[in-house]
């Protein structure tokens, strides 16, 4: 399993990759594997201001289907139009093609962000 | 002996499970495999070419003797006597208030000899109502915990297991059954009986030729491109055939008139609460179970409201998926009658929007 060094992680299993004022935002190989093939990806909140640790969608696997927590406070500028018609991408490449979000940061709090290894220990690999 | 916890428990196959690297999970007071390479790529699996089920969490119990057949039609919704040697009947047991105590199949061993294959959550429950309704001191025994059953499924099924018998398995009608010589165990149990619409074989014997019997149908199916299989594509793989979930769309509150068991409901015998069934059947139901699809995008679950376009609460979702031999969002779920229509308009609420769906005809899946 795989957990770039570059990213940030959260509890709730989303992987943050922060670009200056801006950020992405996905969920990690574990969460993926954990949900089993993903076939929907529900974010209606584009444009919307969400503040940390709030919900900003939906992910849907055959099986389950999970919330979307925010990582960081910020205004949700795009979604990722290709999981509309590809909603596996999200298993195949959850920290590449299968992002969710773009957010535009609005501040700069950070509390809750885990790096790679801490990460890795709270999900006990 | 202070721990009074109930032991999780395992089948024989579960070492297998372990290795292959299946995701497993406690289902039904069992650690069951739930998926090995992936829900959709089993479903597939089953679908086109040929899949392992492990379900030997299921209950099977003998009941034997002259009064076996007696306790059976008391107990149970359909016509036992209908059974001749070697045949098979999908059946419920009522219970006395309107409700179903379980599903199960009724497998005729020979006169006077019946197995009863049952849900393993109600295993206890199960033999208990058998018990009590038992005034004829029929011989029950419970042999689940040294019973293995695979289910090997699947349009390559038979081509598979053929390999490992002379018996011919064409000759095998849905819902027969035989007892032969089967990958070199004796009197192994083989039944044309499933639960997922692509047809194969369900087989029963003893836990010791677990691995035996494990080893040699792969060997036989890696021509065919067999798999191991897991609970959930049993799941969507059932659901997609509108078959009933025990739990699920029937439970200790549903009646099999209101849950479209009534093919499955004798009126012609006597058994327990036929009376208030009969009537249900005459005089109509208020709701019934329906299968549905979604309109708009989005997927119905276990428990979800089912709305009318106002937004009032008619109903709830039993099941429901994403069925990937569809590529579309189905479900199951009681409604009032007057909405059991096909093309009848409803709605799922998902997360406290309101989703258009319609009733549709099962199966979902026609193969």
């Amino acid at each position: 399993m795989n957990f770039p060094e570059d990213l940030f992680y959260t509890k709730d299993h989303e992987w943050v990759k922060i670009e200056g004022d801006t950020a992405l935002v996905g969920i990690t190989d574990f969460a993926q594997g954990e949900l089993g093939d993903i076939v929907f990806v529900e974010v209606d909140t584009v444009g919307d201001t969400i503040n940390i640790g709030d919900i900003f969608g939906t992910v849907e696997a055959v099986k389950t289907v999970s919330d979307l927590y925010m990582p960081i406070s910020g205004e949700i500028i795009e979604f990722n139009e290709g999981l509309e018609a590809s909603p596996e991408t999200v298993n195949a490449d959850p920290y590449g093609e299968g992002w969710m979000i773009r957010v535009k940061l609005t501040d700069s709090n950070r509390e809750g962000l885990l790096n790679a290894a801490d990460y890795k220990a709270l999900i006990g690999h | 002996m202070s721990d009074t916890a109930t032991a999780i428990l395992k089948t024989p196959f579960f070492h297998i499970h372990q290795a292959l690297g299946a995701k497993i999970l406690p289902f039904a007071g069992y650690e069951m495999p739930i998926t090995y390479s992936g829900v959709i790529q089993e479903h597939e699996c089953v679908r086109n070419k040929v899949g392992v089920f492990d379900v030997s969490h299921m209950g099977e119990f003998i009941l034997r003797g002259p009064h076996a057949l007696d306790l059976i039609q008391k107990t149970t919704s359909n016509d036992a006597s209908k059974l001749t040697d070697g045949k098979v009947q999908y059946s419920c047991f009522p219970n006395l208030d309107g409700g179903i105590v379980d599903d199960l199949l009724v497998y005729r061993i020979k006169e006077d000899q019946y197995m009863l294959v049952v849900n393993a959550s109600n295993i206890e429950k199960d033999w208990n109502w058998l018990k009590q309704n038992d005034t004829w001191g029929v011989e029950m025994l419970n042999i689940s915990g040294k019973t293995s059953l695979l289910a090997v499924q699947g349009p390559l099924a038979s081509k598979t297991l053929q390999k490992l018998t002379d018996f011919q398995l064409d000759s095998l009608a849905y819902y027969t059954f035989a007892k032969f010589q089967f990958a070199g165990v004796e009197n192994a149990l083989v039944s044309a009986t499933g639960y997922t619409g692509s047809g194969g074989f369900e087989i029963y014997f003893d836990n010791e030729h677990a691995d035996l019997m494990w080893e040699k149908i792969f060997e036989a199916g890696k021509e065919f491109g067999i798999e191991p299989v897991g609970l959930a594509c049993r799941d969507t793989l059932r659901l997609e055939m509108g078959f009933c979930l025990y739990g699920n769309d029937i439970n200790d509150t549903t009646s099999p008139i209101e849950a479209g068991l009534g093919w499955i409901t004798k009126f012609t015998k006597d058994f327990n609460n036929k009376a208030a069934l009969e009537a249900q059947k005459t005089n109509g139901v208020s709701k019934k179970l329906v299968g549905f699809e979604l309109v708009d995008k989005g997927i119905p679950r276990h428990d979800y409201e089912i709305c009318d376009a106002e937004g009032n609460t008619i109903g709830i979702v039993t099941s429901g998926t994403m069925a990937p031999s569809l590529k579309k969002a189905v479900g199951m779920g009681y409604v009032p009658s007057e909405y059991s229509a096909v093309d009848a308009q409803i709605f799922i609420k998902v997360r406290d929007k309101l989703l258009a769906a319609k009733v549709v005809k099962m199966p979902f899946y026609k193969a």
